[in-house]
Formats: structure tokens, C-alpha cells, sequence
């Protein structure tokens, strides 16, 4: 193990691991600087199943959408409340989705991958962010 | 020769096994999926730096098989193979070149790990906005890495040199 600890050795471990830093927060400074620069009002709440669009609703409108399962039974139940959105009722197991509380800002999302349902908040900057996430 | 190392990648996919049994025990304390430790990577680790880059990928792919059909469902399957699979192979490569140390590579292991579960999660779920994601799971993965790599340094130094080299060379 000493050969593991001669100083060339360290340096390549402290370029990579300063690399994956920085990246660690440039990360964080684009999910912050997104969130600031984003109106919270004309925001819509889409809401997709099996990579299908099921329902677009506005966020400032109270409403609550049931996401319906291949038997007719309900999997998801999302509440916009407020100008915020969370999940209420989700019938898989980890409860994921509905531990993650409510969320408001443009780009956020809640997704349950047991059901595979998400449920996003999109702006209408959406256009600018999707061109930067691709 | 050969009946040893049946016997050695069975011992560690049970480990492996018995680590995710654990693991699953413990409550998710993050209301994000795959914000987890990963103790398994510990057996990939020894595997990786007891045995040899041939026998890592052998025990990586049997344990993620197993674990997935144990615990889990085919779409946890998908999920588990596109990060095993991914983290794997950046720990693999990032030894290869001699010039890193366990720590280091196991970070970069458990980062390429939470990453292949969002490249996944974007093709199931067919949405790119994960960015929120994928800064806490770019998080999680490095202090998980973290983690394990310390451990796996030390359990690598314990373990025995002959319960993996004896009777071979």
C-alpha cells in the first residue's frame, strides 16, 4: 500500500477529485441560477405517464389530478395547492414521491419510478434550460 | 485451481447479497431515488483489487443480476445495470492506469454510478429536466464513494493474501 501514497500518485488523485468538484458545483450553481431566473407565475404543471403526457395544468390554479393505473385504480394522486405542487397519495412502496414534499419552481419535479410518473414544472424558459441540460 | 475460484466469486456474490439484504434494511433517509450507500461496491471493490479486471466484471454482472432478481423488479434491473455497469467500468479504467488510489477510484465509482442512473432514468421517464437530480445524486455518489472507499481500503488491507492467491501462482 506505501507505493499507493508517493506524492506523483497524490497529485493525479487531487487533479481527478478537483475535477469532480468542480463539476459537483458547477451543478449547483446552475440548478440555483435557474431557479432565480425563473418567474414563478404562468408556470405550468405537466404531468406524464410511461413517457405520455396525461394532464397540463396551470400551477396557480388548485387542483388535484388522479393518475390512473393499467386497472383503472388510482397510482398517483397530485395536488397543486397554492402556487406548489406535491404528491398526496402514491400507492408503491418506497413512498418516494410523496416523502419529497412540495415543490414550485420551474424545473423542478417529482417522480415516482415504481409507477413511472413524473410530475414537472415547466416555465416559459423551458425552451433556454432544455437547450443547456442537452 | 478452478474449483478455488468457484468457490471464491460465490462467496462474494452471497456477500454481495447479504450487503444489499442489509442495505435494504436500513430507511431511505432522502426523499430522492438512489440516494443510497452502496455497499456492494465493497465486494466489487475486492474483486477489482483482490482477484483481477476479468473476475470484477464477472462478480459485478452476477451480483447486480442477483441482487435485481432478488430484491427488486426489471425496471430496478435496468437501473442497477446502467449504474453497476457504468461505475464499474470507470472503476476498472481508473485503476487500469496505476495512477490513482482506491479512494479516488471508488469516488469516481460511486458518482459514475448515480450518473448511469440518471442517463437511465432520462430514457425511461423521457424528460431532461433531471438537472435537480443529478446535482443531489452527483453529491451522494462522491460522499457514498467516499465512504466506501475508505472501507474497502481497509478491508482489502485485512483480508488475508492467501484467500485470494494461494494455490494459483
Amino acid at each position: 500500500m506505501r507505493d499507493h501514497k508517493t506524492p506523483l500518485k497524490k497529485r493525479y488523485d487531487l487533479l481527478l477529485l478537483a475535477a469532480l468538484v468542480l463539476v459537483g458545483l458547477g451543478l449547483t450553481a446552475f440548478v440555483l441560477l435557474s431557479r432565480m431566473n425563473s418567474a414563478s407565475d404562468g408556470l405550468t404543471v405537466t404531468i406524464r405517464q410511461d413517457n405520455e403526457v396525461v394532464a397540463t395544468l396551470p400551477l396557480d390554479e388548485d387542483a388535484t389530478y388522479a393518475v390512473q393505473g393499467e386497472d383503472g385504480g388510482t397510482t398517483n394522486l397530485v395536488v397543486i395547492e397554492d402556487g406548489t405542487v406535491h404528491m398526496e397519495e402514491a400507492d408503491c412502496p418506497d413512498q418516494l414521491c410523496v416523502k419529497q414534499g412540495k415543490i414550485s419552481y420551474a424545473g423542478d419535479s417529482l417522480i415516482c419510478l415504481p409507477n413511472r410518473v413524473v410530475v414537472e414544472i415547466s416555465g416559459e424558459d423551458e425552451q433556454a434550460l432544455d437547450a443547456v441540460a442537452k | 485451481m478452478k474449483t478455488r475460484r468457484v468457490a471464491q466469486y460465490g462467496l462474494l456474490i452471497a456477500l454481495a447479497l447479504v450487503l444489499s439484504y442489509v442495505e435494504s434494511l436500513v430507511p431511505a433517509f432522502f426523499a430522492v431515488p438512489g440516494v443510497k450507500l452502496g455497499l456492494t461496491n465493497l465486494v466489487v471493490m475486492v474483486a477489482l483489487y483482490r482477484m483481477g479486471d476479468r473476475d470484477a466484471i464477472i462478480i459485478n454482472l452476477l451480483r447486480i443480476l442477483l441482487v435485481s432478481m432478488t430484491f427488486g423488479n426489471a425496471f430496478s434491473l435496468m437501473y442497477a445495470a446502467a449504474g453497476g455497469l457504468l461505475s464499474g467500468a470507470v472503476m476498472i479504467l481508473l485503476k487500469r492506469t496505476g495512477k490513482f488510489k482506491m479512494l479516488t477510484v471508488s469516488i469516481a465509482g460511486g458518482i459514475a454510478h448515480n450518473v448511469g442512473q440518471i442517463l437511465i432514468a432520462m430514457v425511461l421517464l423521457g424528460t431532461w429536466r433531471v438537472s435537480y437530480y443529478l446535482l443531489i445524486l452527483w453529491w451522494s455518489g462522491l460522499a457514498a464513494g467516499f465512504a466506501i472507499g475508505i472501507l474497502s481500503a481497509q478491508v482489502v488491507r485485512r483480508l488475508p493474501e492467501s484467500l485470494f492467491n494461494g494455490g494459483q501462482r
